[in-house]
């Protein structure tokens, strides 16, 4: 990092134009937002104090409360069955025309392939994702140079999908047979396998998982550090025991560790489903859908931008979220678990 | 001394039956495949990373001929041309500048807002208030693409789109994507933070109150800094989440260039560009410094606010 802040002024930047974009707008955002919400708590409190204190514990809850209650209302749960209500419309928004878009959609060939993409991210994704984290974790745990190993994994959680994308494209980067190879992947087919070079991202029968590798490549990270400090949470006697007993590494992982480590695999994985099913970025700006690699989240933004179809649009979105619907209940049912543990 | 104290743990370690040699050589062997599977999996894993930055100081061309690796043989060609053509030509300043005015209200509007939510949640009682907060843990799987179409119709019928300015200059777009970004945050900050109320110390606020201490007094000067590990995790997930979106921008903003942050620019440039632009090498790392130094230097909350607020539930 030090030595990008000593480059950063040999980049003739034009560092007073990026301070003059908007300073005002800057300043209002970094001085009158904290303040508006400072001042609203303060000030509400001022009037719960005024009125008459037999109030004050019917009152007060709401003040606090009521800011993310109104938020999530108006920007998640009326829009929800806004949403929902407009599936059941006709492109138009004026008649009427019960699940018939459904219908029409479930039995669309672009749909279906669609849908075909979704379950294979549902499965490869999480999937992929716990075993990677949970090998790295347990490897990464019995070397001394643990930390920089995982801060390395990690790292790819700070940048966004996006940049990964672009990162990606040169890894999977085809050029013909007869020329050098600039993509990793190409060369370790060419050079080492000694056949020809692949166009990872226009095969359809590599695509989908080469876009889900990335995915995977930027998720792991995460769930390895979890699911670390699950492991480091397992009391050491409990292996010692085990293993002075005579049980072999693999029964060890496979009778205590396992088990022990189960809820959070739960939590990490059911994580990644809900990921999966919302998966977005890699594809639109990899592919922008095409060769067979379209998903629900971004057939859904063409069908509103591009296509403009609010019907469609609204439609696909539902069925998004009726994937997502037994996860839904399942969190419910876990956090409930854990609080009746309490 | 030493010797003394370490002499009645040798014959234990006998005891338990294992032949010294053939023991050690497996160990070892063991041992070597271990370090050979981390460090193979490490390497695996910033390879990509690696190619682009290498191909960023690389000359223009040099990277549609030949691949990343052959820049580590003579002769040494670095340059910061497409960081400099990136800076020229793009335009990256204003998207940059575009993110933070996302980034930052994006950030202390829902942290802030959950802090109080949480509060109550926690400490207070209120008709409603368990089923209120399942509901909110079953938002936290709903999908944001639910919400686009009524939401962008209300944003419209408020006004708050890119076409619009606010008074100070202010672009009316910047207000959806921040309410957006509040809205979606919201549950999981709440649930965060509410788990991370609930097992401070009960008999900390009693004695408090008994002291006379208001609500006010109790939430800045003892649950706030009490919860500092889970409000940086929490500021750090929720800054992650915003400053990397692409989806949100682009739907309250479309490609608004007064608006749009810098994952839109960048996509825009892949796509406008194609594959293999030396624009896009540096433009992806430029992307990547803000959140790689929020992330570097608060990771250590980052882990401890997580595990604290969800695991351990």
């Amino acid at each position: 990092m030090g030595g990008l802040i000593v480059w950063l002024p040999a980049l003739q930047v034009d560092w007073q134009t990026l301070l003059t974009v908007n300073l005002p707008a800057l300043i209002i955002v970094l001085v009158a937002v904290p303040l508006v919400l400072f001042f609203y708590i303060v000030g509400a409190e001022q009037i719960v104090r005024r009125s008459p204190k037999k109030m004050h514990g019917s009152i007060r809850p709401w003040i606090w409360v009521g800011p993310a209650i109104l938020l999530v209302g108006v920007i998640l749960v009326y829009p929800m069955f806004g949403t929902i209500v407009r599936s059941l419309f006709d492109r138009g928004g004026s008649h009427f025309v019960g699940l018939a878009t459904y219908g029409h959609l479930l039995t669309d060939k672009g749909i279906l392939i669609v849908l075909r993409n979704n379950l294979l991210w549902l499965l490869l994704y999480p999937g992929l994702v716990l075993i990677f984290g949970l090998a790295l974790a347990l490897l990464s745990d019995r070397v001394p140079y643990e930390k920089p190993v995982k801060s390395l994994i990690f790292m790819p959680m700070a940048i966004s999908f996006v940049a990964m994308s672009i990162i990606w494209q040169f890894v999977y980067y085809y050029r013909p047979p007869d020329v050098p190879q600039t993509g990793i992947l190409n060369a370790i087919v060419v050079n080492l396998f000694h056949s020809q070079p692949i166009t990872w991202i226009q095969d359809t029968r590599f695509n989908n998982f080469a876009m889900i590798l990335i995915g995977v490549w930027g998720a792991t990270g995460f769930a390895m550090v979890i699911l670390s400090a699950a492991l480091k949470g397992i009391p050491g006697e409990l292996l010692e025991a085990a293993r002075v007993d005579g049980a072999n590494e693999l029964v060890v992982f496979r009778r205590i560790i396992l088990p022990l480590m189960m809820p959070t695999i739960v939590v990490v994985g059911t994580t990644m489903v809900i990921f999966a099913l919302k998966a977005f970025d890699v594809v639109y700006v990899m592919t922008a859908g095409n060769y067979n690699t379209d998903i629900l989240a971004r057939r859904m933004y063409a069908e509103l931008y591009s296509a403009g179809n609010h019907a469609n649009s609204s439609t696909l979105a539902v069925i998004l979220l009726i994937a997502v619907v037994p996860v839904l209940i399942f969190n419910i049912r876990q956090f409930r678990a854990v609080e009746a543990r309490r | 001394m030493s010797v003394a104290t370490a002499a009645p743990a040798h014959p234990q370690a006998s005891a338990t039956g294992r032949t010294p040699r053939t023991g050690r050589l497996s160990e070892a062997v063991s041992k070597a495949g271990l370090h050979v599977a981390v460090i193979a999996l490490t390497l695996a894993w910033i390879t990509p990373t690696l190619g682009l930055l290498i191909n960023s100081f690389r000359p223009g061309g040099a990277f549609n001929t030949s691949g990343w690796w052959t820049a580590f043989a003579p002769p040494f060609n670095f340059t910061l041309d497409s960081y400099r053509a990136v800076l020229g030509a793009s335009d990256l300043a204003p998207s940059f500048f575009n993110s933070f005015m996302i980034t930052i209200p994006g950030v202390i509007i829902p942290t802030t807002i959950a802090a109080f939510a949480a509060y109550a949640f926690a400490w207070m009682k209120f008709p409603g208030r368990d089923w209120i907060f399942l509901g909110l843990v079953g938002l936290l799987a709903v999908p944001l693409q639910l919400t686009f179409i009524p939401l962008l119709t209300l944003a419209v019928h408020l006004g708050l789109t890119s076409g619009n300015t606010l008074p100070f200059g202010l672009n009316a777009g910047f207000i959806a994507i921040w309410l957006a970004h509040t809205g979606y945050g919201l549950p999981f900050a709440v649930y965060l933070l509410a788990n991370f109320f609930r097992v401070l110390p009960q008999d900390l606020f009693e004695s408090a109150e008994i002291d006379g201490a208001g609500t006010l007094t109790v939430f800045f000067r003892i649950i706030l800094p009490l919860s500092v590990p889970a409000l940086a995790s929490l500021v750090i997930f929720q800054f992650l989440w915003v400053w990397n979106d692409l989806l949100v921008a682009l739907i309250y903003v479309g490609g608004a260039p007064e608006v749009a942050p810098m994952t839109v620019n960048l996509a825009n440039l892949t796509t406008s560009l194609g594959q293999g632009s030396n624009l896009l090498t540096a433009a992806a790392f430029f992307s990547m410094i803000i959140p790689l130094i929020v992330f570097l230097s608060l990771q250590r909350y980052f882990v401890r606010g997580i595990l604290a607020g969800s695991v351990k539930g």
